[in-house]
């Protein structure tokens, strides 16, 4: 069970959190999407091997969304940073990254 | 096809000499420098599509390239359900397909992979688990896929250690019955793949891991290789979990997450448990394997990972649900537990695909429900592959679907909720 | 025969606590501080078990958690378990104990045939043969089957309690040998938490069988010293009988504590087991080591056991495994073993090194004693079917690899064998913590960490107690500063162990040759595995690690390979011609050894406890008027309200009618609610349901239908506007905690510049649904407020006073019948509910559950999602264009509407259908078949999503989504049943009051 850093409440224990997958992805303007653009947006995933920038929400606890940059390989959390903030400068191949 | 028969008679032959006669099950060859066709995956999966390959369609020029050891990874992490009892037909016609070559595969691949049809029971929980058996029920009935509902009396029956009492938190209310499926023995799945497809002289390289694929003009020309390169005319991936990794040497993003599964087993007692059941609701699939064990599995983690390993917390809510079931579990003691990276789809089903690369086919998405379509998967791959088509069995299960929308959403025929 | 083997003095037992116990009938004694396998060496039992495929006869090996073979199934009836180590349990008075795999016993067991024919059957002769005829492997399985397993299972629940703990700690110091104390004790004294977890129930470790001294006294009594000093210590939490069973990530560990298991049934309270999960900032390991076998002929045989465990028998016990053995080693430590074994008793027949010159201070020692030492040599055989009773000794040649010259026979009742040490790395190689090969020591010890640890002592190849010491101390001091402490002036303790402490000198020796084809050399006792298994998995090229350990079942058995795996690994090497480490090894997986189920499910499971209950304020009330249940998500709701004598169709239909003829009520508490306010509140739900709330006044209410973002439906409910920036939203019962989440995330990921804030107020509000036509005179009773259609139109709220209870009243209706929904707070609505029928008498008031509610609203053509929908079905399937606004901007799932899948117009339609025989009722779930009588696959066009008997409507009613549904209306479609085709025409999904009179009436 991983350990997370909630930026609100501190370190808790991850069955406090729901964890929603990538982050950072832009919903195209609905109006001028097409329809591969759409479908890109709704189902494609990097899901890299190694680090990896995601969203969790800390459903039992503040209920505040909030991004973190984990490597996939290690489990390690390199950064958490605000549900606004842009991906912090990571060193990919501290994260494992293929 | 110069091997050894497996059999009683060859085995009482090799005793006479302390087993010192048994030929190589399969050659571990250096890789030549270009293929017919390249296999990147040497899973269950693959192996399965190189002799598919070699059998239906004669093509025998064929390397499958393996980054670990052959059957290494879902393939010999799972907990070996074999069925057929999918919701819709897309899906229920590729897994019946899969579940008819597992019924002939121990003969057809002269390899022991002790398909044991001691059937599969599904449990509903509440109303709407019922209704949700119920549907699927005369989906696989007119599909011609062999399913019963059967009351909890029944189950009983068939598991007197199941606990029906209505005195728990999620009582078993009923269920269903597919009794042609069963348990599978995984690893001889991929080892009798891996030898038969060796015999049609298939190159089956270990320990090469694929680090690009080499596209010219949007057609794929070889892969590159930690054993160097290695040209090819057609390359069909079968990476499971690593899906997303190698779909990304072909410049191709997928609709693909992996995720860890954790499986477990306990140590081995005395037989207890002659089927199968699985309970979508509480996330508890139990069976007891040949040598004793249970084989539990749960269900999967939250988050990403290509570690093979997730969270005791899915293994605790698990076993909190096995003892409500199956009381008399509360005193054996779990073995070990391991995990498995499962390549999730957004429809829980597979792609089996052609990709916008020329000569580059996908097999990936199988989520938890690979190894029971093993056979189907391959046969239909190879199909694939060498007719640069899919076949009717795959045609649904293209890459455009994410486009067009066309999911086949099988979340409550996949077991493992995602 | 009275502990025959006992010596009179010497060890940790207590003879003044003599303990009764039974093995397979017999009764035996034993002394407290005893563990099975001592007391029944003690006793002279050798015979312990079977083994599992050739069932030979086996004896006791170890001494803990290592041994392959004494399993025993241990207690009777509901207490019963199986695959217990006897070197791990603790004797109490009264234990039975019984062996295990064998029948009719394990003196005389039918299974031995196995042995006659292993020639045929070595690993993976299953995957060789039984498939002849085709299908016949069912067939042969049942008969394999029966012989599967060791121990049984227990028939009955288990009677005893297990609970968990969730700590943090500072520094968790696992292992309680001379490293884990020193380090505990260094940690500790920083005002560290720290907490100290060793398996054993005595601390001390290795300490424990040897006569070292540390800081002047005896190792063991230094132990309890400071396990002393450490309780006196208040941030110090010492668990003995705790194993440390698995690492996981973000230095998280889990320990079971075996907190009555040491006590006879009579003298246990509390918990059975307990769980102990821990984050630990700094870990400190502290595992020690494993003793190899070596692998040489016969060396099964009851009476051969590691070197290293008959001298903690000697030592620790005063327990005598034999009167005379041979030593067979290939290292050092070997010779203390056999110095201790003399002194305690055990005349030593000989000492069989394969070393051609062995030296060092040990091995001088032995000499000094007169022992003779028979260097360059191998035990080339074992005799004594269920005991050993001589062995062969042979000359090893110069390349080590054959058997030359004479043989020379040894009678002995005691093989101690050494093959080196093992770090015990499996919690260390769990953490994700890399392994190196060790030339020297010929094993794996730890590289480099993954996690927050260190590895102190024989777990890091550190053999020696100087260095277990020293190492420990350094350690559990550098852990307590990483953790935030000061430590001042750290100690190691000084201690003088024997000559050549912790020296090997180790030459490997992994398959020991014998001269002879066919003598079984094993490696996994447990599984029968030899030196033949894995020569025969390189043959037939299953020589990568995983694949030999998988083909021949190396390592899986209970003991999870701890004494088979290293040479297992390094036979494969030596057939391959390469190092070990290029074989590399297989992965450690949790658990280090076994966890009882019970312990890791705690007291979560059970009627209550498995999930949380949840219960409306009115649950007792349903409870005590006949309320027959249903689970809805975590919800316990009334699906009917059982009346004596009758049947749950007929309450359903009974209180269907009472809601078309008269009054009924609902407990709809469970129904989501969800408070939005904020200056951006109507922008949110704009953008959350398809239609347009921009026109909602204070005072109405609007149904909306919620879409993911590919345009499929995820939710529906009323929205009621409460106040210029606040509104009010329902969702599904099932659904209200995701409906919560995705408000959440897109307000706060996605729609930032929105302010707009949600909270979840299900269960502070209670609700109540009347419905029928005499709903508004029942409820003008109880209230006020004007309740006519012109004061109180349909799809609009006020606030009211109910029965004198403030609360809210809305005029929506999920039945289709005139009716109210009545929100009060929660505390409430027990005194709401039971106004309501009070008042209700003269209408015959009839409380309705949720199935009377489907039927009801079916009659209506009213949608469920998650029943009518599936996760692949739009508005425009279900027949509710009319709710996808065209005129707002942008909402959620508007752009997944227009997908080309989406778009297609033989998409599968809500439709209506009645069948010819009004009495007949489909199935829900049934399949709709444009040709039902074809070949299977019989093609099919649609399904039954709802189906019901509608007492209103006298016949039976079914919606279905069918293949373009909508341009088929009239037609007659097929079901195909089991047994029979149902025929039904295709109708509007709507079959009662389809102009909606009672509804606004």
């Amino acid at each position: 069970m991983l350990l997370i850093e909630c930026p609100h409440c501190g370190p808790r224990e991850q069955t406090e959190f729901t964890c929603g997958g990538e982050g950072h992805i832009v919903r195209p303007d609905p109006a001028t999407a097409t329809d591969a653009e759409w479908g890109h947006y709704l189902f494609m995933r990097k899901n890299p091997k190694g680090l990896h920038f995601e969203r969790w929400f800390h459903a039992h606890g503040c209920r505040q969304w909030f991004h973190a940059a984990r490597s996939t390989v290690t489990h390690e959390i390199f950064a958490i940073y605000g549900i606004d903030e842009p991906p912090p400068a990571i060193d990919p191949s501290k994260a494992g990254s293929q | 096809m110069s091997r050894t028969k497996y059999s009683i008679f060859s085995l009482l032959r090799q005793a006479r000499d302390y087993h010192r006669g048994w030929p190589q099950a399969w050659r571990s060859p250096e890789p030549k420098p270009s293929y017919d066709v390249i296999i990147i995956g040497g899973g269950g999966h693959g192996l399965a599509t190189a002799y598919y390959l070699a059998k239906e369609h004669g093509i025998t020029n064929v390397a499958v390239l393996e980054k670990g050891w052959l059957g290494g990874g879902n393939t010999g992490r799972n907990t070996t359900i074999v069925r057929s009892n999918y919701l819709w037909d897309e899906s229920a016609h590729l897994y019946e397909h899969s579940l008819k070559l597992f019924e002939g595969l121990s003969q057809d691949l002269n390899y022991n992979i002790m398909f044991s049809q001691r059937g599969v029971i599904n449990l509903a929980h509440n109303e709407h688990d019922l209704k949700e058996l119920t549907r699927r029920g005369h989906a696989c009935r007119l599909n011609g896929i062999d399913y019963e509902m059967i009351s909890a009396e029944q189950i009983k029956q068939i598991a007197p250690i199941i606990n029906i009492s209505k005195n728990i938190r999620y009582p078993v209310l009923g269920g269903s019955i597919q009794r042609r499926a069963g348990n599978a023995r995984h690893d001889a799945v991929a080892w009798g793949y891996a030898r038969r497809a060796d015999e049609y002289g298939i190159d089956i390289i270990q320990n090469c891991e694929v680090t690009g694929i080499d596209i010219e003009n949007g057609r794929v020309t070889g892969v590159q290789t930690t054993r160097g390169p290695i040209k090819a005319r057609k390359v069909g991936a079968v990476p499971a979990g690593h899906a997303s990794v190698v779909g990304r040497l072909a410049g191709l993003t997928l609709p693909v997450e992996s995720h860890p599964l954790q499986a477990m087993v306990s140590e081995p007692i005395k037989p207890v448990l002659d089927t199968v059941i699985m309970s979508n609701t509480v996330h508890v699939y139990i069976s007891q394997s040949d040598k004793g064990e249970l084989v539990l599995g749960a269900g999967i983690d939250p988050y990403l990972s290509y570690a093979q390993r997730g969270s005791l917390d899915v293994i605790e809510h698990q076993l909190e649900a096995l003892c409500d079931l199956y009381p008399i579990v509360k005193r054996l003691r779990v073995m070990r537990t391991w995990g498995g990276i499962v390549d999730t789809c957004p429809d829980a089903s597979p792609i089996i695909s052609k990709t916008p690369v020329e000569g580059f086919y996908m097999n990936c998405g199988w989520g938890t429900g690979g190894f029971k379509a093993t056979p189907g998967s391959g046969w239909v791959f190879a199909h694939t592959i060498a007719q640069d088509r899919p076949h009717r069995l795959n045609e649904a299960f293209d890459l455009k679907r994410f486009e067009s929308g066309f999911l086949i959403d099988e979340h409550g025929a996949a077991a493992v909720a995602h | 025969m009275s502990q025959a083997f006992r010596n009179g003095d010497g060890g940790r037992i207590d003879r003044g606590k003599r303990l009764n116990f039974t093995f397979d009938g017999q009764n035996y004694d034993g002394f407290a501080g005893d563990t099975l396998a001592s007391a029944l060496l003690a006793n002279g039992v050798r015979l312990v078990g079977r083994s599992f495929k050739y069932h030979r006869p086996r004896g006791i090996v170890g001494s803990g958690p290592e041994e392959p073979n004494a399993l025993i199934q241990l207690g009777v009836g509901a207490h019963t378990e199986p695959n217990t180590r006897a070197t791990q349990i603790a004797l109490f008075d009264g234990l039975i104990g019984e062996s295990q795999n064998a029948w009719p016993g394990v003196g005389f067991d039918v299974g031995a045939i196995n042995n006659l024919v292993s020639k045929v059957i070595p690993s993976g002769f299953y995957y060789k043969t039984f498939m002849w005829p085709a299908a016949a492997w069912m067939f042969y399985e049942k008969f394999i089957r029966s012989a599967a397993g060791l121990g049984k299972a227990p028939s009955e629940p288990d009677p005893e309690t297990y609970e968990k703990r969730t700590v943090w700690c500072d520094v968790l110091v696992v292992g309680g040998g001379p490293a884990g104390l020193a380090a505990a004790r260094a940690a500790g004294a920083s005002g560290a938490r720290v907490i100290l977890a060793d398996e054993g129930s005595e601390f001390g470790g290795s300490l424990l069988s040897s006569r070292d001294r540390i800081e002047g006294r005896e190792g063991a009594d230094w132990a309890g010293d400071v396990i002393d000093d450490l309780a006196g210590m208040a941030e110090v939490r010492v668990l003995p009988r705790t194993t440390v069973a698995s690492y996981h990530d973000h230095n998280y560990l889990v320990a079971v504590e075996r907190v009555n298991d040491h006590l006879p049934l009579g003298e246990r309270h509390g918990p059975r087991q307990r769980l102990w999960k821990i984050r630990a900032k700094q870990v400190v390991l502290a595992t020690g080591a494993i003793e190899r076998p070596l692998v040489f002929a016969e060396n099964d045989r009851p009476g051969v056991m590691l070197a290293g465990a008959v001298r903690t028998y000697v030592n620790r016990y005063g327990a005598r495994p034999g009167n005379r053995a041979v030593v067979f080693t290939n290292n050092d430590s070997a010779y203390r073993a056999a110095l201790d074994a003399a002194d305690g008793g055990i005349s030593i027949a000989a000492i069989v090194d394969c070393r051609a010159n062995p030296e060092g201070a040990l091995v001088r020692l032995v000499r000094e004693r007169g022992i003779e030492i028979v260097s360059g040599s191998v035990i080339s055989g074992v005799r004594g079917a269920k005991q050993v009773s001589e062995v062969e000794v042979a000359a090893l040649n110069d390349a080590g690899d054959d058997v030359v010259g004479a043989r020379r026979s040894f009678d002995c009742d005691l093989v101690m064998m050494s093959g080196g040490w093992n770090p015990t790395v499996h919690l260390y190689s769990q953490s994700g913590g890399k392994l190196a090969w060790n030339q020297e020591l010929a094993t794996f010890v730890p590289a480099t960490a993954a996690q927050k640890s260190r590895e102190v002592g024989a777990v890091n190849g550190s053999f020696s107690l100087a260095d277990a010491l020293a190492e420990g101390t350094r350690a559990g001091a550098a852990a307590a500063r990483d953790a935030g402490f000061e430590v001042e002036g750290e100690q190691v303790p000084a201690c003088e162990a024997a000559p050549g402490d912790g020296v090997l000198s180790l030459l490997a020796l992994w398959d020991v040759p014998c001269g002879r084809k066919g003598a079984k050399r094993f490696l996994d006792f447990q599984n029968d595995v030899t030196a033949a298994d894995v020569a025969l998995a390189h043959r037939e090229n299953y020589s990568s690690v995983e694949h030999f350990k998988r083909y021949t079942t190396t390592g899986m058995g209970t003991d999870q390979g701890k004494t088979s795996n290293v040479n297992g690994l390094a036979i494969m090497a030596g057939l391959r011609g390469v190092d070990v480490p290029e074989v590399g090894h297989t992965t450690f997986r949790p658990f280090y050894t076994a966890v009882t189920v019970g312990a890791l499910a705690g007291i979560n499971s059970g009627p209550e406890l498995l999930d949380p209950v949840r219960k409306t304020p009115m649950h007792n009330w349903h409870e005590t008027h006949g309320a027959h249940f249903e689970d809805v998500g975590q919800w316990k709701r009334p699906y009917c309200y059982l009346r004596p004598g009758e049947t749950v169709k007929q309450a359903v239909d009974r209180e269907v009618l009472a809601a078309r003829t008269s009054v009924a009520i609902l407990d709809a508490s469970t129904l989501g609610k969800i408070d939005i306010q904020g200056p951006d509140a109507l922008e949110l739900i704009n953008r959350v349901y398809t239609n347009n709330f921009a026109t909602l006044k204070v005072g109405q209410c609007r149904y909306g239908l919620m879409l993911k973002d590919d345009g499929m439906v995820f939710d529906d409910g009323v929205t009621a506007r409460i106040g210029e920036n606040r509104y009010l939203m329902s969702t599904t019962t099932g659904g209200a905690p995701n409906v919560l989440n995705w408000l959440e995330e897109w307000l706060q990921c996605e729609w930032r510049d929105l302010e707009a804030y949600c909270t979840s107020v299900t269960t502070h509000w209670a609700a109540i649904a009347i419905a029928g036509p005499n709903s508004r005179r029942l409820l003008a009773e109880l209230t006020a407020t004007d309740l006519s259609n012109e004061a109180f139109p349909f799809m609009s709220w006020q606030d009211g006073e109910i029965a004198g209870i403030p609360g809210r009243i809305f005029r929506i209706s999920f039945s289709g019948e005139t009716g109210f929904e009545v929100q009060v707070p929660a505390s409430y609505a027990l005194a709401l509910w039971r106004a309501l029928m009070t008042a209700g008498e003269k209408y015959s008031i009839t409380p309705y559950g949720t199935e009377a509610m489907h039927v009801l609203r079916a009659e209506k053509g009213f949608i469920i999602a998650g029943q009518d929908t599936d996760g692949t079905t739009t508005p425009y399937d279900l027949g509710m264009g009319w709710i996808v606004s065209r005129k707002k901007g942008d909402f959620l799932g508007k752009r997944g509407l227009e997908r080309p899948d989406t778009l297609r117009e033989d998409r599968k339609q809500l439709v209506g259908l009645l069948t010819e025989n009004p009495n007949e009722v489909i199935p829900e779930g049934a399949h709709i078949s444009p040709a039902p009588d074809s070949a299977k696959p019989v093609p099919m066009e649609g399904w039954v999503t709802s189906s019901y008997y509608s007492p209103n409507c006298g016949r039976s009613i079914a919606m279905a989504l069918l293949r373009r549904g909508n341009e088929r209306i009239g037609e007659t479609v097929a079901l195909p049943l089991e047994d029979k085709v149902v025929r039904a025409k295709i109708t509007k999904p709507v079959f009662f009051d389809e102009e909606g009179e009672r509804l606004r009436g």
